[in-house]
């Protein structure tokens, strides 16, 4: 279990995020919405410990992720941020090669070969894995670097807005690969996602965060109503179902 | 973004990377070495080969410290700083050094540099040196905002008041303290104090080690902070420790063979060049290798074609700084 108190982010004067409290339970898929410039990056990376919070504390499995030993808390949780620049020019197998650097130290054995085979096959990236990232599209990409997160085969995995520059069919792929990665690898997904309906098709809960608290947190069936998302997004929202499932309409 | 599928033969089997291996690079780069070095010790010694020989030993221990400390020193700055330009000399590590030898004379006059070599001042030399990189870097990153982009500039900043304070005293110089300055302060492999060897042997071994068993983490720093963190890498940890070794080299480079600017740069680049990868365990003996083959063979040529031997620092800063400026107008960027 993700276990988040009073976490405060401030830059100066500025707060950016909280007080907040709460816990994802383990297992599943919980998706992080909510407007532009909410918090949510902030929320993430915070959890992630890749950024310190101004006040408050995280525990992730009872292990306190700013205080813990780096490589403890890298077998327990990955996390991928929104934007990723490297500056060395790797191939996409040498990149999924580094996630399991938690567990090997860079003395890659059989058992990391493995790992890094299924995470290339699980994202399908098998006849890419030789290729230069700088060969590759935006999308294929993405994808590359979620493989080098599962690879590292954490319990937790935070994704920021994995969706980006994923076209549709991509987009979908990697939503249920994800999916996937919950209910057969019995990982524990936490995501961003920009698309509502995305969110609310493929996970089983859902927090909102605006203006840098957390607006509403529930089951998807409970955050999928008009009343709390229009007051999230602080926009009109219609939900209709289709196909037997809420889907949000915002266009209008 | 259409995901447009090679043939399964073209792109699973055949890496797009093409050319020898690893091992083969690093094992020709090695015999090159081992040549350079042999050709310099034994080639064409004229009179007592004792003296001659005694000699050219010693001066090939300087160039493996100075070869040694340059390259790793540069590889490793260039890792922590995420640019493949950069030297530690940016740093003002350099400055340091020509302004402390510039007080010296300043204040004591010229005969002072000659009396004052040895150990003690070896030694206060280093520790100058790196309490003014972990000062910085202590003060900057005390801070939660200290980034190392901060850090470079308040060095290059540094860097330069150190030198035109240095230039100030040089001129209140009279010419022949000038002269016994400059010429300590120009490189000077044949001419480098026997007695700082062992020391900067010793230096560069333990460093070597050091910085061998990271070699994987150094790798992960490539991805940067975050990613790097991501994997279980203390970040800030790691580049400490890094900034103490390089400074540690980079003194005993200095106080051996005088300021160097370009040819950390130019083993660096070839290194990388040469390797074919990224990854440490192959481009760290790389540069290594390049770095002795261009000073061991570079003397050689020096001393039995041009018949002047004294001038090899000179020659290579003076060509790796073209090579860095043609890399610098070739790329358009920092
Ligand atoms: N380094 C920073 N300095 C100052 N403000 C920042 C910084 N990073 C983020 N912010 C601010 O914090 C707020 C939350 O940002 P973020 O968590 O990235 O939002 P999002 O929900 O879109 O991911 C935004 O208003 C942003 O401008
Ligand atoms: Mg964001």
């Amino acid at each position: 279990m993700i276990e988040f108190t009073d976490i405060r982010k401030a830059y100066g004067e500025d707060v950016v995020l909280g007080p907040v409290s709460g816990r994802i339970p383990a297992g599943g898929v919980t998706s992080l919405v909510g407007p532009n410039g909410a918090g949510k990056s902030t929320l993430l990376t915070i959890i992630g410990r890749l950024a310190e919070p101004t006040s408050g504390t995280v525990t992730v499995d009872g292990l306190d992720v700013h205080r813990a030993k780096s490589q403890d808390v890298a077998r327990t949780l990955s996390i991928l941020r929104q934007e990723n620049h490297f500056t060395a020019r790797v191939t996409v197998r040498e990149l999924v090669s580094f996630g399991r650097f938690p567990h090997s130290r860079g003395r890659l054995t059989k058992q990391d070969l493995a790992h890094i085979d299924d995470a290339l096959d699980f994202l399908h990236l098998g006849d890419l894995q030789h290729r230069y990232l700088d060969q590759l599209s935006g999308g294929q990409r993405q994808r590359a670097y979620v493989a080098m997160v599962l690879a590292q085969d954490t319990r937790y995995v935070l994704l920021d807005e994995p969706l980006n520059n994923l076209d549709m069919k991509h987009s979908v792929r990697m939503m249920s690969q994800l999916r996937r990665a919950a209910d057969e690898l019995g990982k524990t997904v936490v995501l961003i996602v920009h698309d509502i309906n995305f969110a609310a098709t493929y996970s089983d809960r859902i927090i909102a965060l605006r203006d840098g608290r957390i607006a509403a947190s529930d089951t998807v069936d409970a955050m999928m109503r008009a009343e709390v998302l229009s007051e999230v997004f602080d926009t009109p929202v219609q939900i209709h179902e289709v196909d037997g499932k809420r889907t949000a309409v915002y266009y209008r | 973004m259409s995901e447009k599928r090679l043939p399964a033969a073209a792109t699973a089997t055949a890496p797009i990377r093409k050319g020898l291996p690893v091992a083969a690079r690093l094992a020709i780069a090695g015999g090159l070495a081992a040549a350079s070095a042999l050709a310099f010790l034994f080639l064409f010694i004229e009179g007592s080969f004792e003296f001659a020989f005694e000699r050219r030993l010693t001066m090939l221990g300087t160039m493996t410290v100075v070869a040694f400390a340059q390259a790793v020193g540069t590889v490793v700055f260039q890792t922590i700083t995420h640019n493949r330009i950069l030297t530690p000399s940016i740093m003002g590590f350099d400055s340091v050094y020509i302004l402390m030898q510039t007080l010296l004379v300043a204040v004591f006059g010229g005969g002072v540099l000659a009396v004052t070599d040895g150990m003690p001042k070896l030694i206060t030399q280093t520790l100058l040196m790196v309490g003014f990189t972990m000062l910085l870097f202590g003060w900057l990153f005390s801070g939660r905002k200290g980034s190392i982009h901060v850090l470079l500039l308040v060095g290059v900043v540094l860097g330069l008041a150190f030198r035109s304070l240095s230039d100030f005293l040089q001129r209140l110089l009279s010419p022949s303290e000038y002269d016994v300055l400059s010429a300590r302060l120009f490189g000077r492999l044949s001419s480098a104090e026997p007695g700082y060897l062992p020391l900067a042997g010793a230096v560069c071994l333990i460093v070597g080690v050091v910085v061998w068993q990271r070699r994987y983490r150094l790798d992960t720093l490539l991805l940067g902070r975050d990613a790097a963190t991501n994997l279980g890498v203390a970040h800030k940890r790691e580049l400490t420790v890094m900034l103490l070794l390089i400074s540690l080299l980079i003194a005993m480079s200095t106080a051996l063979a005088g300021p160097m600017t370009f040819f950390g740069f130019v083993t660096a680049m070839l290194a990388y060049q040469m390797s074919g990868t990224h990854r440490h365990i192959v481009v760290l003996p790389m540069a290594f290798l390049i770095g002795l083959i261009t000073l061991a063979g570079g003397q050689f040529v020096m001393e039995h074609v041009f018949y002047a031997s004294g001038m090899l620092t000179v020659v290579i800063e003076f060509l790796g700084g073209a090579i860095f400026l043609a890399h610098l107008l070739r790329k358009g960027t920092l």
